[in-house]
């Protein structure tokens, strides 16, 4: 039983866009069964913040090719990737590297 | 990179850097005391090219870099105004009740939207003021320039012009060492050691200029509306990203022209190399793949294009960015949001950036082969036709059609309805073939032959790649003035040298000098499309 989280939630590179326009999200997230780990949130981002293309932002269950994912400044490749499991007051951050040059 | 303690961003930042300076050094291309000037399009990869040469220039940098940059920013170069765009967006920013039809609605849209896709009038000056507020920060001479001034180009742009001597290398070392001389010499003699004062020229006492066209105005709405039109006329979103980006780069060719600039720097990364290397085999440009992502690009003859940033990757660039607070700005571009299938540019970043997730050595390994590519030696500008566009050498035989080749390109199948023509000066000559005798395939008489001509005639100019790219723009017409009077000017210098093979005719002599539109006479016969070689048949039989 995971207790709920507050976590921040930002969007960066052109990600943004499909959030409204919106960069920073500050997040709580319920308390559940099993522990809130990447997987779990990329699945609560799409249905509670993501509002509109989501094949631009998620692909499978992971995020699109070409979306960076930085878990408080840090690479999550280091981290597990989407087992990584969240803590409290982390900070999870997407840049999109495909728009602009 | 670890992610715990913080010595690996010093490494990181170290290492990012070097390869920066790394790439610069290597090539030796650039001079001391050279003017650069540094195309910022806002985004991250730009971006952190002009932090990297701010901070090169920084007085505490062990070996600061030696030119002397400039910036340039090309505004609204987002200028598609979609209908579905429109339908979606004119109930928030127009407050009268919308009417069904989109007759109706579509000239309200046009004036509020302006000529940036999903930007209203307003949001476009907002980021532009955010530019503006960064390029001010730089301290080194800004200009920021509109797409809409394509339509004010000169001709002259899309001439080569003669070259630089080349340095070698050992001029290079020559002009490091007397550079450094005159740095010492004027610091001892107690004149400040700023890199513009160790030029010797009277530079600006303060360094952020602007462009003379000030942009406290925006553009003539005319001309916004001329852009709109234009790339709402191209079918496809290629096409359209093709044509922007050769529009983008005459742009920024006449302004590093016009301001004595030899070198342009562009933030191409190595990530979007790889892609555009593979986007160019599917367009067609397979001959200009060395031009295209190599690290310089001398196709102009006085300008040199150089991509410093094409060792890094995108992933490397976007760290960096957000770990050394570089500031860039974000602006919607012509496939913002666009699907995966929108283009064939779209299509193939999808693709490669989804192997390299499998395969973390795919981008580097298309860079590598990149870099491997030889530029076919040439002797100089003058060397044989230029395309007309994207100023590669012509890749195509220009007497070619008796291949299938030639007889696609030759395309007549999308003629116009005829339309009042806006060219001044020669006035419009009917078809001869009325007179003379009916010859197949001909307009016979009915309408003027030079709608036909104009476009066959730029067809003829471009190279492979740039011709696939015209065939999804149904009418050349709203394309920017410089361009179709440099296709005629062109055609018009071939004719001289074709005179000697027509026979003393008045009439037909002043035809020939008026339109200039046919190739060779190898051509007749072959190519029983051509509206006016009809007339070439009548005076040969």
């Amino acid at each position: 039983m995971a207790a709920p989280l507050s976590v921040e939630v930002e969007f960066g590179g052109g990600a943004e866009l499909l959030f409204d326009g919106v960069k920073k999200h500050q997040v709580t997230l319920p308390g559940q069964e099993e522990p809130w780990d990447i997987r779990n949130l990329l699945v609560w981002i799409k249905k509670n913040l993501l509002k509109e293309r989501p094949e631009l932002f998620i692909q499978g269950d992971s995020v699109r090719p070409g979306i960076l994912v930085l878990v408080n400044d840090a690479d999550w490749e280091l981290l597990g990737e989407l087992d990584y499991q969240l803590q409290d007051r982390d900070s999870i951050l997407f840049i999109s590297t495909l728009h602009g040059g | 990179m670890p992610s715990a303690g913080e010595a690996w961003r010093d490494c990181f930042r170290a290492f990012y850097i070097h390869k920066f300076r790394a790439v610069l050094g290597k090539n030796r291309l650039i001079f001391p005391g050279e003017k650069v000037l540094l195309a910022w399009s806002g985004g991250p990869s730009s971006s952190s090219m002009v932090w990297q040469v701010l901070e090169g220039l920084s007085r505490d940098s062990a070996k600061r870099l030696r030119f002397v940059p400039g910036v340039v920013y090309v505004d609204g170069t987002c200028p598609v105004v979609s209908t579905r765009r429109l339908r979606r967006v004119a109930p928030r920013t127009w407050p009268y009740p919308i009417l069904g039809s989109p007759v109706v609605m579509i000239p309200f849209c046009l004036h509020l939207e302006g000529a940036a896709c999903g930007q209203s009038r307003e949001d476009r000056a907002k980021t532009l003021s955010d530019v503006k507020r960064i390029l001010q920060t730089l301290g080194f001479p800004w200009h920021v320039v509109t797409l809409e001034e394509v339509f004010a180009l000169p001709p002259s742009v899309l001439r080569c012009s003669a070259p630089e001597p080349v340095g070698t290398v050992g001029t290079y070392k020559v002009a490091v060492d007397s550079f450094l001389q005159q740095q010492h010499t004027l610091e001892a003699e107690g004149v400040g050691d700023s890199p513009s004062s160790a030029q010797g020229e009277a530079q600006p006492s303060q360094p952020c200029t602007q462009d003379p066209q000030d942009l406290a105005e925006p553009p003539p709405a005319a001309q916004t509306e001329a852009l709109s039109r234009l790339f709402d006329s191209v079918k496809t979103l290629t096409a359209k990203e093709e044509l922007l980006q050769t529009l983008r780069t005459h742009l920024i060719l006449h302004v590093a022209r016009t301001h004595g600039y030899s070198k342009v720097m562009t933030g191409d990364s190595c990530t979007r190399l790889a892609i555009k290397l593979m986007t160019s085999l599917a367009l067609g440009r397979g001959a200009f793949l060395a031009w295209d992502t190599g690290f310089s690009d001398e196709r102009h003859g006085d300008v040199v294009v150089v991509r410093p940033m094409r060792e890094h990757t995108l992933k490397e660039v976007a760290f960096y960015n957000r770990l050394f607070a570089v500031p860039s700005v974000f602006t919607p571009a012509i496939d913002t949001k666009a699907p995966e299938k929108a283009s064939i540019h779209r299509l193939m970043e999808g693709f490669l950036l989804r192997l390299q997730a499998q395969f973390p050595s795919t981008v580097s390994t298309v860079y590598r082969t990149s870099e491997k590519l030889v530029k076919a030696p040439r002797d100089g500008c003058a060397s044989g036709p230029r395309c007309l566009l994207c100023m590669c050498s012509l890749d195509v035989d220009t007497a070619d059609s008796a291949t299938a080749f030639g007889a696609q390109t030759q395309d007549f199948s999308q003629m116009q309805p005829p339309t009042p023509l806006a060219e001044a000066g020669a006035p419009t000559v009917p078809c001869r073939s009325a007179e003379v005798g009916r010859a197949p395939n001909c307009c016979q008489g009915t309408r003027p032959c030079r709608r036909e001509d104009s476009r066959a005639r730029v067809i003829k100019q471009l190279c492979y790649g740039c011709r696939v790219n015209m065939k999804d723009v149904p009418s050349l017409d709203p394309l920017p003035p410089y361009i179709l009077a440099e296709a005629q000017l062109r055609s018009q210098r071939l004719s001289p040298e074709i005179q000697e093979y027509l026979l003393e005719n008045s009439d037909d002599k002043a035809h020939t000098s008026g339109s200039g539109a046919w190739g060779p006479p190898e051509q007749e016969g072959k190519d029983g499309q051509t509206v006016c070689d009809c007339i070439n048949k009548n005076i040969f039989n």
